[in-house]
């Protein structure tokens, strides 16, 4: 379903993504495991033609993206690490967008919405504005908008930031039950170990943008010699720390990007 | 289609929620119109040339019209810091639809202030009169505003879509200063919404020609105040008005829908 050969991503100097190649098959729950600045976000920009690639090649369901966009487009669903819901327009309304934008016909829509909405805890708020939302319900906003148009392969970047142990639960949950009912394709990044272990029928570790290992849990296990999922992964990433947390650095340098002239 | 109408909805709905908003951006124009339009009201008419506010109203209602849908372009540069850019960048439609319902919807929000601020002229004293012979006061011309809501419309779609095309082009708020001071200010005061266009100095004659926003004004004057006051409505002539800004909407047009499908984030 997810074809990737030797994708690489220069910015100016830094090479975030260094020629990594994977597949992950139709059906499959694949996960990105790695730390801070892995490249993890930035590859996943790669695949839902946000940004374009500076070498290699990506298929999905046999498109490559930078290509046939729009065929592209229409087969994924997104949770973005970052914040990407409008804010000055209330629940309700940022799903119907969603839900015009893809195409999806009204009735259907009225219906998942509405389903969607109750099924994450928000149809009592529908009508509220986003900005006056907490961090976590705008987060579970997200996930529903993202399984509001049934995509064939859907991507969550650290969908469970921010995210209490209910809602962490809740959405897997259903993460689980999409791909076992629709045989959506699911493609993942988190920094917890468990979620990775309990969901991820594979998983590769990313580490300083390039893939150190991939395959099941077990499999991970049995290479390093280690019983867990976590000494495994430091087994494989070290144990040193990384110049610190690029989702917080990462908003700070888009906010600073705003004020000041890049150079 | 309806990508199209759904982003040209959102526009149209931020604006009838921010009615603080509405009331402080007609601000600035009614205070030039007032403080200008009486203020150099004696001096004009000592100079022979008439009435000043009649002369400026049009001029004041293009500055609404223009400063309203830039920034409306520019909004862009909000949704990319608090995300929701990449909501429609990823979404499976033509991004033309996109900038296009965007668009559009600046236009009509610019549109609706350009409504407003001919309202408040209209409060002020302001009258749309009839071509008559020099010197002698026209007629009340009441079909002249809706002819010069198509000028209005021309000069929102033209200036959203410029707007629109720095929006996809720079990403900080300094860039953003730089445009309001070395763009928007000069497109305004070069445009002859204060004064007279005639009898320039060359140099700045041949500046005005090639502000967008003459050729609005001109239209929006010439439609409200005729050829009343010695000649001082029409420098060109409507139709010459009417194809270059539908030529130039076109091609800004065309400008904003290449660079916004060129972004990355
Ligand atoms: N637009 C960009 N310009 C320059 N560097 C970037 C850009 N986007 C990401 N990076 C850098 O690329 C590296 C990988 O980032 P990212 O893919 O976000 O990591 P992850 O999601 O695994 O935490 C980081 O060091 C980050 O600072
Ligand atoms: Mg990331």
């Amino acid at each position: 379903m997810i074809q990737v050969e030797n994708l690489t991503k220069t910015f100016d100097q830094f090479t975030a993504v260094k020629d990594i190649s994977f597949q992950v098959d139709a059906g499959e729950i694949f996960a990105f495991l790695g730390p801070n600045g892995a490249g993890k976000t930035t590859t996943i920009k790669m695949l839902t033609t946000l940004l374009r690639p500076t070498a290699g090649h990506i298929h999905l369901d046999g498109f490559d993206p930078w290509v046939r966009q729009r065929e592209a487009r229409q087969r994924f669903g997104i949770v973005f690490q970052d914040p990407s819901l409008d804010n000055e327009q209330t629940a309700y309304e940022n799903m119907e967008l969603h839900g015009i934008l893809y195409h999806i016909p009204h009735r259907v829509r009225v219906e998942r919405i509405e389903h969607l909405l109750r099924l994450f805890e928000l149809w009592e708020r529908r009508n509220d504005y986003v900005k006056t939302f907490s961090g976590g319900m705008k987060r579970r906003l997200e996930i529903a908008r993202g399984f509001l148009h049934t995509p064939k392969i859907l991507f969550l970047d650290e969908p469970t930031l921010g995210l209490d142990p209910q809602s962490r639960n809740q959405l897997w949950t259903h993460v689980k039950a999409l791909n076992e009912k629709e045989k959506t394709t699911v493609f993942l990044t988190t920094h917890y170990m468990d979620e990775a272990d309990r969901v991820a029928h594979r998983i590769a570790v990313m580490d300083h943008g390039a893939i150190v290992a991939i395959g099941t849990s077990a499999e991970l296990k049995a290479r390093t010699n280690t019983d867990s999922l976590e000494g495994a992964f430091l087994a494989l990433t070290g144990t040193s720390l990384r110049d610190e947390a690029a989702s917080s650095t990462d908003a700070m340098r888009r906010f600073a990007q705003m004020w000041q002239q890049k150079r | 289609m309806g990508a199209i109408y759904i982003m040209w909805l959102r526009e149209v709905k931020r604006y009838f929620r921010s009615k603080a908003q509405i009331i402080v951006s007609l601000g600035q124009p009614t205070l030039y119109l007032l403080a200008l339009g009486f203020g150099f009201g004696p001096v004009f008419a000592k100079a022979g040339a008439g009435n000043y506010l009649q002369f400026m109203a049009p001029g004041v209602i293009g500055m609404t019209v223009l400063f309203s849908s830039i920034f409306s372009g520019m909004a862009m540069l909000w949704d990319r810091q608090f995300g929701f850019l990449k909501e429609t960048l990823v979404a499976p439609v033509p991004r033309l639809h996109i900038i296009l319902g965007r668009t559009l919807g600046g236009a009509t929000v610019a549109s609706l202030q350009g409504l407003l601020m001919l309202i408040v002229c209209l409060i002020a004293g302001f009258r749309p009169v009839q071509a008559h012979a020099a010197g002698t006061p026209g007629s009340h011309n009441w079909v002249a505003v809706p002819v010069a809501l198509i000028f209005v419309a021309l000069i929102a779609i033209v200036f959203a879509a410029l707007g629109a095309s720095v929006g996809s082009t720079i990403k900080d708020m300094q860039g953003f200063q730089m445009l309001m001071n070395f763009l928007v200010m000069p497109i305004f005061f070069l445009s002859g919404a204060l004064y007279p266009l005639k009898n320039l100095p060359r140099v700045l004659s041949w500046i005005t020609h090639a502000d967008p926003l003459t050729y609005g004004i001109d239209g929006l004057r010439g439609v409200l105040i005729g050829s009343w006051q010695f000649n001082y409505g029409w420098q060109f002539n409507f139709m010459l008005d009417l194809c270059l800004l539908a030529a130039l909407a076109a091609i800004f047009l065309t400008t904003s829908a290449w660079l916004f499908s060129r972004i990355e984030v």
